[in-house]
């Protein structure tokens, strides 16, 4: 007869008994249903607290040891902080459907909702689940298996957010911005939104992140898509947070037969980036693209973490992500293939290439197989390296100052993953943006 | 005439070892040189000390172009002080567009000479118009800098890019290896067009064919590291039946 081991409580970090606090206020608030979902969801998280080194998912960004303490969550915006943000917007020359959120809120003036297409439907999340809206209730947080911490977090506090329906075989031409603009306040936003594309449907949508660079703020956001048979999505999610802001993203989604997933994010500012993806194929002959690119500097650090689950036959991804590193910034890319049993034929490829401009920036690369099936082609691989010195004297030979052939050969870099952007007008802003944001380093 | 560049006992290594030995050249406005040497003479170490490349140091003498001292420029002021070199293996730049590179060439040599932009219209006209010449297809000049362009398709984006920059002294590093007859032909018709009062022109070469279709002023024979002998276009031919083997032993 032995004793039972004891297993010590762990003492709870400042921010995770701040996150309970908080918990325990709202708790009630909301529908039963809802209220279900959000207690599970922090029981969840409970069992681990934040996520650190010693969890393999979360090794290079340690948000136990980052988050030292929890902004209070976001409090309804002023009208100046609304009107500011009307000019802040991101791609601006994109002539995008806009949703626009200030400080974690709705800003129905700011947004474009008028003469919607035929089969969209769009409203903010609390109203969506006020309502009671059926394909919110089902969907929200259930597209995919996710156990994850942050991910956790955003269910049991999700606030604001969308809930975007295109019905079955719509074309919106449109792409769908929504703007998420930090208030003026040291705050916490949990941001949440559910895109379900229906058979055979197609859209465009993309998240944008803005905030103050003076204001300490964090951003969990999560985003879960539904692509349902043979539907299409193009997914564009651009960061250009305040520099010392904390950006933790989730998103989910599932894939059914034929449908098709492509999805860019670009980093462009924030102290701390953790882009995350759960990407479930479950339908055969269904294809995800996912490209991504960070251009850091100081010390920015963006993590990527890919997760690809082939569960069907025939099915495809492709990754690729490209990072800028200047000054002592940090990239981080870790990536997962899971092929399942009976996922034959599944073609998965994923590559990271990273470009150091100066001795003091740090990548980290890890990419990971897991395959049980046995007539399927996966490839890996990660490269780390400087710009080209012979190329740089070549454009200097033609009266290209050193700093400009720099920046054109870090453009033409980057420049493989926005180039394959569909949506024109979308991609030619990204490379603008880009431009602008490489150039301002001269 | 005035000394376009004017070299005067240079010496210059590259990662310690010396490989110009006392080198001296002047090629006045308007002139045509040939330089024609053996391999491993320093004919292509010449033209990388003159255009500033990394790694090549001189160690004494100097290089004057328009009577400016070239080793206080930085390779970007060099070639908005009016010095091209043709490069023997053109690199390729893999997401550069030749249309944006040219451009940025172009109006970054402009601005450090302060001088006003040339307008986008403005610069397709005058590429069209010299791609022509080059018998050389636009949508070539949509892709990438160079890439997936064969020998011939290099040499020729150098001289557009060399047409186009209006250089005073253009130098062209063994410019007909690898090109085929055709592709010499117009190459050497592009190469004769920019020959002008103005313009001093270095060729450097192995072989005595290119010296068919661009008749130069002068010819100098390089060995181990310096001129060895200078004459007239007829050396040219001399060497072709001669070869270079008692050069290289008057230089040992």
């Amino acid at each position: 007869m032995g004793n039972a081991p004891i297993t010590p409580a762990r003492k709870l970090t400042d921010a995770e008994a701040r996150l309970a606090e908080i918990f325990a206020l709202q708790q009630s608030a909301g529908a039963p249903q809802l209220s279900k979902l959000r207690t599970a969801a922090f029981d969840a998280f409970s069992k681990t607290g934040l996520p650190n080194r010693r969890d393999e998912a979360w090794k290079y960004t340690d948000l136990r040891a980052l988050l030292r303490d929890v902004k209070p969550l976001a409090a309804p915006p002023e009208e100046s902080a609304k009107q500011s943000a009307r000019s802040a917007a991101l791609l601006t020359n994109v002539a995008a459907r806009r949703v626009v959120f200030v400080g974690g809120y709705f800003a129905p003036a700011l947004s474009d909702l008028g003469d919607l297409e035929k089969g969209l439907s769009v409203m903010s999340l609390s109203e969506a689940l006020a309502k009671g809206d059926a394909a919110a209730m089902t969907h929200i947080g259930n597209v995919g298996e996710v156990d994850d911490p942050a991910f956790a977090l955003n269910t049991a506090f999700m606030g604001e957010g969308v809930v975007i329906r295109v019905g079955a075989g719509v074309c919106v031409d449109r792409p769908i911005q929504l703007v998420f603009v930090a208030g003026a306040q040291p705050a916490t936003y949990f941001l949440r939104s559910l895109v379900i594309v229906e058979k055979g449907a197609r859209a465009t949508l993309i998240e944008s992140f803005e905030g103050e660079t003076a204001q300490e703020y964090h951003v969990n956001a999560a985003t879960e898509v539904v692509l349902e048979e043979g539907a299409s999505l193009e997914r564009l999610k651009i960061s250009h947070e305040g520099a010392a802001a904390m950006h933790v993203s989730t998103f989910v989604a599932s894939l059914a037969a034929n449908s098709q997933l492509s999805d860019f994010g670009l980093n462009l500012g924030g102290a701390v980036l953790r882009n995350q993806s759960f990407i479930n194929i479950n339908g055969p002959g269904a294809h995800a693209a996912l490209r991504g690119a960070n251009i850091l500097k100081g010390k920015e650090h963006a993590d990527a973490t890919l997760f690809l689950d082939h569960a069907a036959e025939r099915s495809e991804s492709k990754a690729l992500f490209k990072s800028v590193l200047d000054d002592s910034s940090q990239a981080v890319f870790q990536g997962k293939i899971l092929v399942r049993p009976g996922a034959q034929k599944t073609d998965a490829r994923m590559m990271a290439r990273t470009l150091l401009l100066s001795e003091g920036a740090q990548a980290n690369c890890k990419p990971e197989l897991e395959i049980f099936a046995d007539d399927v082609q996966c490839a890996h691989g990660s490269t780390v390296g400087a710009l080209d010195e012979n190329l740089i004297f070549y454009l200097m030979a033609r009266g290209i100052p050193q700093a400009e052939a720099q920046s054109l050969l870090t453009e033409a870099f980057v420049g493989e993953v926005i180039d394959a952007v569909e949506n024109r007008s979308v991609r030619d802003a990204l490379s603008a943006l880009v431009s602008e944001r490489l150039r301002a380093r001269q | 005439m005035t000394a376009l560049l004017e070299i005067r006992d240079l010496k210059a290594e590259i990662a310690g070892k010396q490989i110009l030995n006392g080198y001296d050249l002047t090629v006045k406005v308007g002139e045509v040189h040939a330089i024609m040497g053996p391999n491993g003479s320093g004919k292509s170490t010449l033209s990388y000390v003159l255009s500033g490349r990394p790694g090549y140091k001189i160690t004494e003498g100097q290089a004057l172009l328009a009577g400016a001292d070239l080793s206080q420029m930085s390779v970007d002021e060099r070639a908005a002080a009016g010095l091209f070199l043709a490069f023997q293996y053109p690199l390729e730049v893999p997401g550069v567009a030749t249309m944006t590179f040219l451009r940025a060439a172009l109006n970054a040599q402009r601005k450090k000479r302060g001088e006003e932009e040339m307008s986008s219209p403005d610069l397709i006209k005058r590429v069209k118009e010299l791609a022509k010449i080059l018998d050389m297809d636009m949508e070539m000049l949509r892709r990438p800098v160079n890439v997936g362009f064969s020998g011939g398709e290099k040499k020729r984006a150098e001289t557009l890019q060399m047409m186009l920059l209006e250089p005073k002294l253009c130098i062209l590093d063994e410019t007909d290896s690898g090109l085929d007859i055709d592709a010499l032909k117009v190459v050497s018709n592009g190469v004769n067009q920019l020959r002008s009062k103005d313009r001093g022109i270095v060729v450097i070469t192995h072989y005595q064919r290119l010296l068919d279709y661009i008749t130069p002023d002068v010819v100098h024979v390089q060995s181990a590291g310096r001129i060895v002998r200078t004459g007239g276009k007829e050396l040219a031919l001399e060497l072709e039946e001669t070869g270079y083997a008692r050069y290289q032993s008057e230089a040992a």
